[in-house]
């Protein structure tokens, strides 16, 4: 017997055809397909049972993993030795490049000679930095805006949601990258800006109307429900019930969302670096490790993939964590 | 009847989403502290400054100026490259068809492999093989396309030399914007194959998911109990009965993005050097032309919405459900 489909795609019909409008903003280049695809419903085959799982356990430990090295490069208690110290014999030596390998750099050097363990880790802060920042200036602003929009309905909603879609109507890499360009434009080259903060803002700004259509989405659901009735009935305030009835329950669905947006966010980092508007060297990120030895690509591979591979494993971390944080609060799926 | 209020409504909402979109690209530019004109030719003459601040008007009132802008929008002005002299309309009508073409050929490919691996897993879904493709699906979602480039560049471009990793050949659709550039068909295939099929893959786990739960449910419907107690055969149960209503959502969703990757193949472009609209954006980035930057930003909007709007307005004539829920 074939399963029902997952319970993500809602009942009525005017609620479904909006949402699925949704995915014109949604769907997009770098990753971004990702939030319209899992919103669309995928099967979580880890749905079951009280445990978490092999594969929550393996995705739990390489973000720790890569949170560990991050904070370590960065706080400098543990050296691999210096991310921009330059070896000329080892220059663009490592696993599968065309000069061989280089003694005593397990993982090779970069087109300048730096060795990449050094550099991959301090560039696990950066991106991490730029992704988790961006997510949370989309959370501060959208969230609040989306809770707010579907909390309330009605004309409030309809300004939000109209600002929402206009926002989405420039596809989102499009956005991010004129945004990233005035902005340097704009700070000048001394920069009232780190390059940093710049990308935080870009990508930040790209996901607030993402992350708001999700989380009004979500407040318009709990909304109606009976309990926020009892509530008015009480006599609550609405801002009270909001903030204490409300925001509790789309919480956890804002956090899954919040891993899968994480994910993105790195990616977007990647690829805006590879337009050559990413961080600025010599401080290393994944993306402008990808971006600066591009380059290189058929004599050193090396270079380019292991910060690749890096990119592929979180991002694929975070997106199975995001899916069994949804599907262990879905309670619409299993409570009712 | 019904039907003319909802599309007078969608062109209302329409006319709306362009004014915002055009205003928004018309501040980007008008932002930029101090005189705009320092940033966008920094080393450039006072002469020069002056004629620039006359092309973009910027003496005049902020309202008087959008109005220009926009009605040199409507007339396909454009402005120009400010090294070159160049009017953007002509690049434009160089790298859109190419870019446009790549978008066809991508969501080609996609379709191509996701709708029998969508009818694939629903028909057999819960099964050892639907896990399988499923779990492909997930961890291809993970994969952002510019590593799949790199890698497939790597690979198949310079490990085993089949296609080209970089460089395009006009196809059939250059030739309608530019008519001195004649098709090549077969290199053209050569340079597209690779760009195509890395845009399609991300594509084909999100289409075969969408399919596949649209047609588990209408696996369950009573016309296919009913067609199956007629003794049709399973093939064509799937294919001739049970596709077409379950591919609602999936064309939907593919139209949609027939928007997003007009300008949304930026990466790609820039990775196999496709000289499409991605890439003539990621030069004007680097080479600081502002004005040209804007134009592409607006074309791509404008396009976007466009073929937004009328996905949407196609979905409601397709379901009449739909049509009835936005009418009231």
């Amino acid at each position: 017997m074939p399963e029902p489909p997952d319970g993500e795609i809602s009942t009525t019909e005017e609620f479904l055809a909006d949402e699925r409008h949704g995915f014109g903003g949604v769907a997009g280049d770098a990753g971004l397909l990702q939030v319209g695809a899992i919103e669309a419903g995928p099967e979580s085959a880890h749905r079951r049972g009280p445990g978490l799982g092999i594969g929550a356990w393996m995705a739990i430990g390489w973000m720790g993993f890569i949170i560990l090295i991050a904070v370590l490069a960065k706080i400098g208690i543990l050296t691999w030795g210096d991310a921009n110290e330059s070896f000329a014999s080892c220059a663009r030596k490592g696993p599968f490049a065309n000069e061989g390998g280089a003694s005593g750099f397990l993982l090779g050097c970069d087109s300048n000679g730096r060795d990449m363990i050094p550099r991959l880790a301090l560039g696990a802060w950066t991106s991490l930095l730029v992704a988790t920042g961006a997510v949370t200036l989309g959370f501060v602003i959208g969230g609040t805006l989306g809770l707010i929009a579907g909390f309330s309905g009605g004309k409030v909603d309809t300004v939000l949601t109209g600002m929402f879609n206009v926002l989405l109507s420039v596809p989102v890499i499009i956005m991010a990258l004129a945004l990233v360009a005035f902005l340097q434009g704009a700070s000048g080259e001394g920069g009232a800006l780190s390059p940093e903060m710049i990308l935080i803002i870009a990508i930040g700004v790209v996901a607030i109307p993402l992350i708001g259509r999700i989380t009004r989405a979500s407040a318009l659901t709990w909304a109606q429900r009976e309990f926020v009735l009892a509530s008015r009935a009480q006599g609550a305030k609405s801002r009270r019930i909001m903030i204490r009835e409300v925001l509790p329950n789309v919480l956890p669905a804002m956090f899954s969302i919040a891993l899968l947006a994480i994910g993105i966010a790195i990616v977007a980092e990647g690829a805006l670096a590879i337009l050559g508007v990413g961080v600025r060297p010599p401080t290393p990120s994944w993306g402008n490790m990808i971006a600066l030895d591009r380059g290189n690509l058929f004599k050193s591979p090396h270079i380019v993939f292991e910060a690749s591979l890096l990119i592929f494993f979180t991002v694929l971390s975070l997106n199975f964590l995001g899916d069994v944080v949804r599907a262990r609060f879905d309670v619409r799926e299993g409570g009712l | 009847m019904e039907l003319t209020r909802t599309v007078a409504k969608r062109v209302v909402q329409l006319v709306i989403v362009l004014l915002f979109v055009t205003m928004f690209t018309f501040l980007l530019i008008r932002l930029l502290p101090g005189d705009p004109t320092t940033t966008i030719i920094p080393f450039g003459t006072n002469a020069q400054r002056a004629a620039l601040r006359h092309d973009l008007g910027l003496n005049k009132p902020l309202p008087e100026q959008y109005w220009n802008y926009l009605t040199g929008l409507l007339q396909g002005d454009l402005g120009k490259q400010y090294n070159s002299g160049r009017p953007v309309i002509d690049l434009v009508s160089q790298s859109l068809p190419v870019s446009l073409q790549l978008m066809i050929y991508a969501q080609f490919i996609a379709l191509f492999f996701a709708i029998p691996l969508g009818i694939f897993t629903a028909y057999r879904a819960g099964t050892r093989s639907d896990k399988a493709i499923n779990t492909t699906g997930f961890a291809l979602l993970a994969l952002p396309n510019f590593v799949l480039a790199l890698f497939l560049s790597y690979f198949v471009g310079a490990q085993l030399k089949w296609l080209p990793t970089g460089g395009y050949a006009p196809g059939w659709m250059d030739q309608l914007f530019d008519s001195s550039r004649s098709p090549d068909l077969w290199e053209h295939a050569r340079y597209m194959l690779l760009p195509a099929f890395t845009l399609a893959v991300g594509q084909i786990a999100v289409y075969m998911r969408l399919l596949r739960s649209d047609m588990i449910a209408t696996l369950q419907e009573n016309f296919i109990t009913m067609a199956k107690a007629k003794g049709v055969s399973n093939q064509r149960i799937l294919w001739r009965h049970a596709l077409r209503p379950s591919s609602l959502t999936l064309l939907t969703v593919a139209g949609l993005n027939v928007g997003t990757l007009i300008g949304g193949a930026v990466v790609i472009e820039v990775i196999y050097g496709i000289p499409g609209m991605g890439l003539k954006i990621y030069q004007a980035v680097f080479s600081k032309e502002y004005v040209e930057l804007q134009s592409y930003v607006v074309i791509i909007a404008v396009l976007f919405v466009l073929v937004n709007f009328f996905v949407d307005f196609l979905y409601s004539v397709l379901d009449p459900r739909i049509r009835r829920a936005r009418a009231s």
